[in-house]
């Protein structure tokens, strides 16, 4: 074998700290090598342009390039090698930089551990073997988990495209979060006339299938043809009987639950639409307080269904869809408040978080958008918003700012004057986080236009107490560092800006997604910055609030974004597979099953070879994640590319003393 | 007020210090006022809490011990609790007092007087006694006669007893006093 060494200075990023030259020329001593230099920059064209030329020269037949994390340029180098006619496999990657020149200081010492680095990388590549790529068919069709706008944008922009979509929603209705907003910053639009075209676009798109009232109750396969199993949650009512008439609605007897579209502000009855815009505009039955199926007693909606739509007897169905790629845009739930003491506990009726504020001034909400605190139906003149709750706080662990709460704080404060205009709205903030487009024009309209007052610190405590004319109020206590000083303000009602975090249930579906997610409920992005859309899971985008907080025009790129991955997905004819993955030596192999059960991705099978039992790796299911290799008592099962052999050769480089 | 010429007013070693003593990372402080919000002293205080922390913040040793409101705070912990960074800001009071006390920036002579009458007591009796507070604390600050009008309330209540009452363990009780003087020392 002929082996090239390239030791890169990555300018004087590693050169600094590691003498590259000596630790080319002591690779020279290293068996095959025939060819080692040191280069400025390997990655640029100049330097992958050397690479090309010393294979040519050197007939070489393998190349070890000293430099970066493989994570950075791995795919680079592969590439380059390809370009001079070897097989990219044929080719190992020595990090030098992360780990050594960025961590060490000691120049020798440093150039010593490069120069065993690169030992061990041309080791391992005298047992290298060239590896070929699997072709596979895609089926294009995409899955959009969650139906707010994040999801309705990348459905509707997938089917655009031309891609069969499946949108899969988990409430009765799409249109998410923005479908509760009463109006939208910064331009205070109404938020579902803006968004109601598009969800009616998502149900009259004939490319568009879409399960409401579903959960995603398992998913199985690998990029480009995923199975997925829909659980369709019983609603008790026949949708393709249902003409949404609200006849049932009317006259259900059990009036007093809830109403969770309303945020808990108002009641709702047993059966229900969520709102007047909703899609599906189908009636769905809530079995824990219909008193038909919880009691057997009653059975009025199904009197009165002009279509005999209602089915008591109905249940859950799964159903089962391919699919090629999947978009999570799960959104994001409010984190629990009521744990907070200082702001009543979810005790004070009057106290409200933003989102219950919205149904309070939508005309479509429990008010007919008058604004009335919860308690006694007051209008109120003094309202007090609290930013932060649940944000920056690291007492609660939650560190990190919810992003949108500034600006629907000012949106809020604008409108309650809209609608009261003998009112008067105080905001307690920390800082004004308003940095998109027109946003802290907005909020400066907010103080300067409509008299909110901003006080500059957190509040303490709140105290209802009864006023003189017998009136409940609630004393606001907190401080305005400017002033440097305690403050107290008696308010009517008091709204918080409650802290968002991953929706409930993320956690759930990222385990079955395979997707990684931090502990707050937010799905990880495969790079920070410029792979802000895909998952670590092949076939697995994000859009929206589920991969990190963002407001609306965000959400929406990002599902846009989503399509576009997708989109350039299908738009292959065939995929190719990583072929770094688990093979089988028949002959070793005693058929014992060990590796089946540990598998995480169900991609080996048991075959039977010659009455035998034997395991059989299904190529395009396999991660090459390497639990078999470790468990295989034979050593049958290795994964390519880190074959047993491989990994002693480097150990044995190591270990020579 | 005057300007302050804050490259050089700074005192870094006296933030090192102040973070060394207490035990709590000033940095982690961003000045929400949650402390100031929730303080029940803070209507008496010439300097409010946040702004002492933000005082000791700077590294600026006049303005974060020469105050009264160190001598007013309860030490209620009101502020630890509130605190979204988890600082002990009651600790960083004590702290301060403390550091106060030892380098001579006592602002309050009277309330310095009344905290050592009450450990004088403590430590003869094992446990307060109100009348040896009350004389204690008027021969050392020889202004006892202030607070005589709240006695007849304080006698009928039966809250200023003649005699201490000692407890059982007031040995053990004085030898960490004891103990306490000697490790200062």
């Amino acid at each position: 074998m002929r082996i090239g060494i390239f030791v890169c200075h990555c300018g004087s990023n590693i050169e600094a700290t590691v003498n590259t030259a000596a630790v080319a020329k002591k690779s020279l001593e290293y068996p095959d090598v025939v060819f080692a230099t040191d280069t400025m920059y390997t990655c640029s064209e100049p330097g992958q342009d050397s690479i090309v030329e010393a294979i040519k020269e050197h007939q070489l037949d393998g190349v070890v390039v000293a430099s970066c994390s493989p994570r950075m340029h791995e795919a680079t180098f592969r590439r380059t090698v390809q370009r001079a006619g070897i097989n990219p496999y044929m080719f190992e990657m020595a990090n030098i930089r992360e780990h050594v020149s960025w961590i060490g200081k000691d120049k020798d010492a440093n150039t010593n551990k490069s120069a065993e680095l690169v030992l061990l990388a041309s080791e391992k590549l005298r047992n290298n073997r060239p590896l070929f790529p699997q072709q596979f068919d895609v089926t294009k069709r995409v899955l959009v988990i969650g139906g707010g706008v994040a999801g309705i944008q990348a459905a509707l922009d997938c089917a655009d495209g031309g891609i069969d979509v499946v949108m899969v929603e988990k409430t009765a209705t799409i249109g998410g979060k923005m479908a509760k907003l009463d109006k939208t910053f910064p331009t205070i639009d109404c938020s579902s006339c803006v968004l109601s075209p598009k969800t009616v676009d998502v149900s009259q798109n004939e490319k568009i299938t879409l399960h409401a009232y579903s959960e995603i109750e398992s998913i199985s396969g690998f990029v480009g043809n995923f199975t997925v199993k829909i659980r369709k949650k019983s609603t008790y009512v026949d949708w393709t009987l249902c003409t949404g008439c609200g006849s049932c609605i009317e006259k259900c007897p059990s009036k007093k639950n809830p109403d969770a579209f309303n945020e808990g502000i108002g009641t709702t009855t047993a059966i229900n639409i969520p709102y007047p815009q909703a899609i599906p505009k189908k009636a769905t039955i809530y079995a824990d307080v219909c008193r038909k199926l919880r009691d057997g007693k009653c059975g009025v909606c199904a009197k009165v269904c002009p279509t005999g739509a209602i089915k008591y007897d109905m249940v859950d169905e799964i159903i089962e869809e391919q699919v090629g790629a999947v978009i999570t845009a799960t959104g994001y739930d409010q984190m629990d408040w009521t744990q907070l003491g200082e702001y009543g506990a979810g005790k004070l009726p009057d106290v409200v978080t933003g989102l219950q504020y919205e149904r309070l001034l939508s005309a479509s909400g429990p008010t007919e958008g008058h604004i009335k605190r919860p308690s006694d139906g007051l209008e109120p003149k003094s309202v007090v918003f609290i930013q932060c709750v649940g944000s920056r706080d690291k007492s609660i662990g939650r560190p990190y700012c919810s992003g949108f709460c500034c600006m629907y704080t000012a949106k809020q404060a604008i409108l309650t004057k809209d609608h009261v205009p003998e009112s008067q709205s105080y905001v307690f903030y920390m800082d004004i986080r308003a940095p998109g487009k027109m946003y802290d024009e907005f909020t400066r309209r907010a103080m300067e236009e409509y008299g909110t007052e901003y006080i500059r610190g957190r509040v303490s405590t709140i105290q209802p107490h009864i006023r003189p004319d017998g009136v409940v109020g609630y004393m606001v206590r907190g401080a305005d560092t400017l002033l440097g000083q305690p403050v107290e303000i008696d308010a009517d009602l008091v709204v918080l800006a409650v802290g968002v975090e991953g929706a409930q249930g993320a956690a759930q579906l990222a385990e079955k997604l395979r997707i990684s997610y931090d502990q707050y409920g937010f799905f990880m992005e495969s790079h920070p910055k410029l792979k802000p859309v895909e998952t670590n899971t092949a076939g697995v985008y994000l859009a929206g609030v589920c991969q990190g907080v963002k407001d609306i025009p965000t959400s929406v790129s990002q599902g846009s974004a989503a399509a576009a991955k997708v989109m350039a997905l299908f738009s292959k004819p065939k995929l190719q597979s990583d072929p770094q993955i688990a093979f089988v030596d028949i002959k070793r192999c005693i058929g014992c099953g060990k590796c089946i059960t540990v598998c995480p991705y169900q991609a080996i099978k048991e075959v039977s070879f010659r009455g035998a039992p034997k395991a059989e790796v299904v190529g395009t299911v396999c991660q090459g994640c390497g639990l078999c290799n470790a468990t295989c008592p034979q050593g049958a099962i290795q994964v390519a590319h880190f074959t047993d052999n491989q990994l002693l050769a480097e150990v044995n480089a190591l270990c020579q003393f | 007020m005057e300007v302050i010429q804050l490259d050089k007013a700074r005192n870094t070693n006296f933030l090192k210090e102040v973070e060394a003593e207490s035990g709590q990372k000033l940095s982690t402080c961003y000045q929400c006022g949650n402390c100031t919000a929730g303080c029940p002293g803070g209507e008496f205080y010439d300097r409010q809490v946040s702004q002492i922390m933000r005082a000791a913040q700077l590294g600026l040793k006049e303005e974060a011990l020469g105050n009264r409101s160190l001598w007013l705070c309860l030490a209620c912990s009101t502020c630890s609790a509130r605190c979204p960074n988890e600082i002990d800001v009651a600790g960083v009071m004590e702290t301060l007092r403390s550091m106060a006390r030892r380098e001579g920036y006592v602002n309050d002579r009277p309330i310095e007087s009344f905290w050592k009458a009450f450990l004088d007591m403590v430590s003869m009796n094992g446990r307060t006694f109100e009348a040896g507070v009350m004389a204690d604390y008027m021969l050392r600050t020889g202004r006892g006669w202030s607070n005589l009008a709240m006695a007849p309330a304080a006698l009928a209540k039966g809250k200023m007893p003649f005699f201490p009452h000692r407890i059982k363990g007031r040995k053990e009780v004085a030898r960490i006093f004891k103990r306490y003087a000697e490790k200062r020392s």
